[in-house]
């Protein structure tokens, strides 16, 4: 019931946040970290509590953002409508990719590479196919209105994407307190051992594995709203894949706040650094890459498990 | 109650199990005992679904269970533990035992609430909020008896749950033992600790070579030439025997 207190008081806090400034600027940090942190969430499902370690999350990321483009500029159809059919896509995805990986048994760094090889073969078909618009990418039509999914402030933006986060936040509270949940992190741990004490570990892995597709497609719709554009390589590029899963490893695996924690920093730190050295471009991730280093090799429980070392 | 028929295994050339068959009396305590290597665990891993076999059938309560998935076999009534202690290293001992308890209760409080109950019976409930990973070997194998123990088994398949104990642990652990058979659950345990089998069993088989080579009670078994033979060599019986009737 903690959690529950702390996840409103996020929430309330958050949603003041355009009260307090109108810059601008600060929004649009706002905004990108919750974002990031909605990524983080869904990896964070999968990976976190699952312990299924996916490279290649861009591709239900793309299959969301694709689904809402496609949707939108072919079909016409309104944003929020597309919204629902580009979650089915994502658990979709997730349910196909999941079903021939978890099938065969693929784990650990096997199951990696078949995640970031299936997001290449989604962005080169992207690239190739013409109703995404091929390499070209498809627009968005801007038409501001809430009930068009999009917002002449950044205020409503924000609104939105931490509406997305708060599911999140509550399906990770879920997972912490539920009978799937304890079923998902057991498979996480031990899958023999789980499957002895009548766990079904395929299913279990499968559900997951869809949970986090329409998650990640969520961010994806999300992010055709906001920029108002899609093209191969920003759906399906390894960047998104990165993201999803910097944050969650360095605020803390399998945790309800870890990946919050995870871009909030990830986030303060890429601005910090670009404030600083404005005339290196991308110094920001060299930065990101020297700390994830440095995460792994002294925190691998991430800033989580630093807080909770640290009390008795 | 558990009936295994003309069971058979072959891993490439190794004839890991060769037609064995056994049935397993309700409400007993039997072992499975034999040499290294003799097939034990690999015998466990078909009757508990984890293998599945090249030939041969597995019954329980009459109802064919060949081929099933070990979590549909658990659902059925039987469960195992692991030779090897597997817990879910990075949860408590609670969170351990309520994976097993979430088998028959859906909620989290009932699941916990059973876990607690079942941490009480094997003498666990002082460790409830270590994570397992802090516990002792003896610890170890008393949880992977307690998460098995917390899916309500009727059967209960224990593969060297004494292994690695000092003789007062396994002093601790025997009554635990009998009392969950007392409670109404069937055992079928592989073990080396002879004082245990002595202790405990009404029947016991023993393999070797894959091959079942004799059955019947404790007592039985431990004058049985062919066993003396599998454990100890080829005419160590016959010696044995000589060197009495010299005495």
């Amino acid at each position: 019931m903690r959690q529950l207190a702390a996840i409103t008081a996020f929430a309330a806090a958050v949603a003041l946040l355009p009260a307090v400034t109108s810059s601008g600027v600060v929004l649009n940090i706002a905004i990108m970290t919750l974002y990031a942190a909605l990524l983080g969430q869904a990896w964070n499902i999968l990976a976190g509590f699952g312990g299924q370690f996916s490279f290649g999350h861009a591709v239900f990321f793309g299959t969301g953002a694709y689904a809402a483009a496609v949707l939108q500029a072919r079909f016409g159809w309104n944003a929020w409508a597309a919204l629902p059919a580009a979650l089915a896509l994502g658990a979709a995805v997730g349910g196909f990719i999941g079903a021939l990986s978890f099938r065969y048994g693929l784990r650990g760094s096997y199951f990696a590479l078949v995640t970031l090889a299936f997001a290449e073969v989604f962005r080169i078909l992207a690239n190739n196919v013409q109703f995404t618009g091929a390499g070209v990418g498809l627009m968005v039509k801007l038409d501001p209105g809430a009930a068009r999914f999009q917002f002449a402030d950044k205020a409503g933006y924000l609104h939105v994407i931490l509406a997305f986060v708060v599911v999140g936040l509550l399906v990770s509270w879920w997972l912490k307190h539920s009978r799937y949940g304890a079923w998902l992190q057991a498979v996480r741990d031990n899958e023999d051992s789980a499957a002895a004490l009548g766990v079904n570990v395929f299913a279990v892995k499968l559900q997951a594995i869809m949970l986090s597709g329409a998650l990640t497609a969520a961010a994806g719709v999300f992010y055709v709203q906001y920029f108002q554009y899609i093209d191969p390589s920003l759906a399906y590029g390894p960047a998104v894949s990165v993201e999803a899963l910097l944050g969650p490893i360095i605020g803390g695996l399998g945790t309800v706040w870890g990946p919050i924690l995870g871009a909030a920093v990830l986030h303060l730190l890429g601005e910090a650094t670009r404030g600083l050295v404005s005339s290196l471009p991308g110094v920001n991730l060299i930065a990101y890459g020297v700390l994830l280093v440095l995460m792994i090799m002294f925190l691998p429980r991430g800033i989580i498990g630093l807080v909770k070392c640290s009390r008795p | 109650m558990l009936e295994a028929l003309n069971l058979s295994k072959r891993f490439g050339g190794l004839a890991a199990v060769q037609d064995v068959s056994l049935s397993v009396p309700r409400g007993s305590i039997t072992a499975l005992i034999g040499p290294n290597g003799a097939g034990k665990t690999t015998l466990f891993h078909l009757l508990s679904g984890f293998l599945a076999s090249d030939s041969g059938k597995v019954s329980l309560e009459g109802r064919d269970i060949t081929g099933l998935s070990p979590h549909a076999i658990c659902r059925l009534g039987m469960t195992r533990t692991f030779q090897i202690v597997q817990p879910f290293a990075a949860q408590t001992v609670r969170e351990n035992i309520a994976v097993g308890a979430h088998l028959h209760h859906r909620g989290r409080r009932e699941a916990i609430a059973a876990a607690e109950d079942v941490a009480r019976r094997v003498g666990l409930h002082a460790q409830l909020d270590k994570p397992a990973s802090s516990l002792t070997i003896a610890g170890r194998k008393r949880l992977e008896l307690a998460r098995a123990l917390a899916t309500r088994p009727r059967l209960l398949l224990l593969d060297e749950v004494l292994a690695g104990l000092n003789p007062q642990e396994i002093n601790e652990v025997l009554p635990v033992v009998r009392a969950i058979r007392d409670g109404g659950v069937t055992v079928l345990m592989i073990e080396h600790v002879m004082q245990a089998v002595m202790n405990l069993c009404e029947h016991v088989w023993v393999l070797s070579n894959g091959r079942l080579i004799a059955q019947g009670s404790p007592r039985e078994i431990a004058a049985h030439p062919g066993v003396i033979e599998a454990y100890l060599g080829h005419g160590t019986a016959e010696r044995l025997l000589k060197a009495a009737a010299h005495a």
